[in-house]
């Protein structure tokens, strides 16, 4: 064996050894890894009351309530992932982004009454990139409702071109 | 003894290596890159030019985004580029710890300051979109903590290669911290996969249609093919500096021990 070949086995040995090591040690964290917790992860492992976490999901179509209490705006919304939805209370301004349907991230902790009180809404975005006479297209055709779900594939929108409509 | 042979390796027997010290040659690999370089260089920045400016004034803008959209132009390539940066870094590193390749000592301490700027430039345009769409200029979700240990992986190796008073050393090290730097790799491209991230997951997948317009998609992949060839063509031109400095260190120590002699 040359040395060559020597240095090359004691360097893949070395990754083996160091890939499975970072594999086990990702596997041990994975859960304090993540960013948020969706609804359903709170049925399973919820958090002690009254400490902060982070929530995610969608914001369910239908559910936004806008007010002012006491000159600050008000939202009350229900994020929810197909499986479960939990009513959130944000006081202050939203991002751009926020809508129904769409992603967001909440900081904030559970209250006795099982709602989630939020200090912190921060709008997700997702991986599809689409001009506005597109989605406008798509929203009148009937394909797609953002408030509803994610966009349809996108086969069957990302070559389209859409009629010009009035200049 | 002709000038190009000054720091060219000894000659390596037979041993399995020896097809790969013909690239290492730095007197092959400085005539090469001598002609390639020119036009790297141009072609690079003519397609970063034609895909930034075709991204950033003609492409249309997101139906949610709006004109914040651009920024993509700039920071996906960006991006793609720190990491393909840091396997080059890593696969110079293989070629210097097993064969003890002298062009790939110098590549690797070359890579090293790009691949930092390109980085931090991912990481700054990043947060210029964050903060208008996310609401944030930062979190520490998966995705951007591990962008940044890539960051300080970068720095990390720039620090470490020019550390000891013998290059070797230097070169050593720095290959094996690269080499464990690798870990991270993986760890960025599928962190949006794995955990839950802010970050939103790759739109340009092997396996499904790109979820991304025509329109867009063909700036971002000509800006993308020029960052690449700009990549490229800065570490070739650094690594020739390189070798002409460590060629010249060698004429004048040889002339020294004439002298002495």
């Amino acid at each position: 064996m040359t040395r060559k070949r020597r240095r090359l086995w004691i360097l893949l040995a070395c990754g083996l050894g160091l890939g499975s090591a970072a594999t086990l040690a990702l596997f041990a964290f994975s859960d304090s890894l993540v960013f948020f917790l969706a609804p359903s992860d709170l049925a399973a492992k919820a958090p002690a009351p009254g400490r902060t976490f982070r929530l995610g999901g969608l914001v369910e179509q239908g559910s936004v309530q806008r007010s002012t209490e006491k000159g600050r705006p008000t939202a009350k919304f229900r994020v929810g992932d197909g499986a479960a939805s939990v009513e959130v209370t944000y006081v202050g301004i939203l991002p751009d982004l926020f809508r129904e349907g769409q992603g967001v991230v909440t900081l904030g902790a559970m209250q006795p009454d099982g709602t989630f009180r939020a200090s912190e809404v921060l709008a997700k975005h997702d991986e599809t990139y689409m001009p506005k006479d597109v989605a406008d297209a798509l929203k009148k055709s009937g394909h797609w409702n953002p408030a509803a779900g994610p966009p349809p594939p996108a086969a069957t929108w990302n070559t389209m071109e859409p009629k010009k409509t009035g200049g | 003894m002709d000038a190009s042979s000054v720091v060219a390796p000894p000659p390596s027997g037979r041993n399995p290596g020896r097809s790969l010290h013909r690239f290492a040659n730095p007197g092959r690999f400085l005539r090469l890159s001598g002609v390639v370089l020119p036009w790297l260089a141009a072609t690079g920045a003519a397609l970063t030019a034609l895909g930034l400016i075709w991204g950033l004034f003609y492409a249309p803008a997101d139906w949610q985004q709006g004109d914040a959209v651009r920024i993509m132009y700039v920071h996906v390539p960006a991006a793609w580029l720190a990491s393909a940066g840091y396997l080059g870094l890593a696969i110079c590193s293989v070629l210097s710890l097993v064969w003890r390749h002298p062009l790939a000592d110098l590549a690797a301490v070359e890579i090293g300051p790009v691949g930092a700027a390109f980085t931090a430039l991912c990481l700054l345009t990043g947060s210029i979109w964050g903060k208008p769409m996310w609401g944030a200029w930062w979190v520490w979700d998966a995705r951007l903590t591990s962008v940044l240990v890539l960051f300080f992986l970068y720095l990390g190796h720039i620090a470490l290669v020019r550390a000891f008073d013998n290059p070797e050393r230097g070169y050593r090290s720095g290959a094996i911290l690269a080499l464990i730097g690798v870990v991270n790799l993986p760890i960025i491209k599928f962190s949006v996969d794995w955990w839950n991230t802010l970050h939103q997951p790759d739109t340009i997948t092997l396996t499904g249609a790109p979820t991304m317009y025509v329109g867009m998609l063909w700036p971002l992949l000509f800006s993308a093919l020029g960052y690449t060839l700009v990549f490229a063509a800065i570490v070739a031109a650094r690594t020739r500096a390189a070798v002409m400095e460590r060629r010249i260190r060698t004429l004048l120590m040889m002339r020294a021990e004439e002298t002495a002699a």
